[in-house]
């Protein structure tokens, strides 16, 4: 699975993309956050407030139930500020 | 009907005079241009980069531009958004909306920019003596875009 990590988000994470393997019981957005998090003290802090941060999943917005599968590309990053 | 994520600057007049080549159906244009502005919050700002996610971004402003489609009789609509480091003063974005009548152009000039805001994904970093910071999102921004939010309909009950 591809993941991208856009502002403060790469920022913290110390990387703006990156492919995982995801363990069989990850299914969703807010497991695949939790799941990240183990991942080491950037990835905690980066994610430790999941308000502050948006998902999309393939390019859609996505709450932290929506459903993930091994081929999707998934975003994580801050409320936007465009415009 | 166009949308466009660039880094290159671009020239209001000559975006104006394309949309409206040849056009005799057009009765009125409504343009928003925003400016990096050199104050945020309290400090000066030097630049500002603007970061955002490729692909997305497109797909994002076209939506938002069907949809003002939708809601709006247009004849044709253009959205620019810059990205990439700009300074006080620069051109950042641009939405022009024309149809055949002035209300249509300026409200949908208004909505658009609007959801533009809350929905395309773009993140400003701000530079300034102290340091660089990221703009956090503005509530007001928000409720500007939820005044265009539309009445759900009730399932079921739609209108005979």
């Amino acid at each position: 699975m591809k993941i991208l990590y856009f502002a403060w988000l790469r920022q913290r994470v110390g990387a703006g993309e990156e492919t995982v393997d995801l363990p069989a019981d990850v299914k969703n957005v807010g497991q695949l956050i939790d799941w990240l998090k183990t991942r080491g003290p950037a990835y905690q802090a980066a994610l430790s407030d999941t308000s502050a941060i948006r998902v999309a999943v393939n390019h859609e917005f996505a709450g932290l139930d929506a459903a993930i599968a091994a081929g999707d590309e998934i975003a994580l990053f801050p409320p936007m500020t465009g415009g | 009907m166009a949308v466009r994520v660039q880094r290159e600057d671009f020239d209001v007049g000559a975006e104006l005079a394309a949309l409206t080549a040849g056009r005799t159906d057009i009765g009125g244009v409504s343009c928003f241009l925003g400016l990096v502005r050199d104050i945020a919050g309290e400090r000066p700002i030097t630049a500002m980069t603007l970061e955002h996610y490729a692909g997305m971004t497109e797909k994002m402003l076209g939506e938002i531009e069907t949809e003002a489609r939708r809601r709006w009789p247009l004849d044709a609509t253009l959205i620019v958004h810059r990205h990439g480091r700009l300074e006080p003063g620069d051109r950042i974005v641009l939405v022009i909306t024309a149809s055949a009548h002035r209300k249509a152009a300026i409200e949908s000039c208004e909505f658009l920019i609007d959801w533009l805001k809350t929905k395309a994904p773009f993140w400003k970093l701000e530079e300034t003596d102290a340091g660089a910071r990221w703009v956090a999102a503005r509530q007001s921004d928000d409720a500007a875009a939820a005044r265009w939010k539309e009445p759900r309909q009730t399932a079921g009950k739609a209108a005979k």
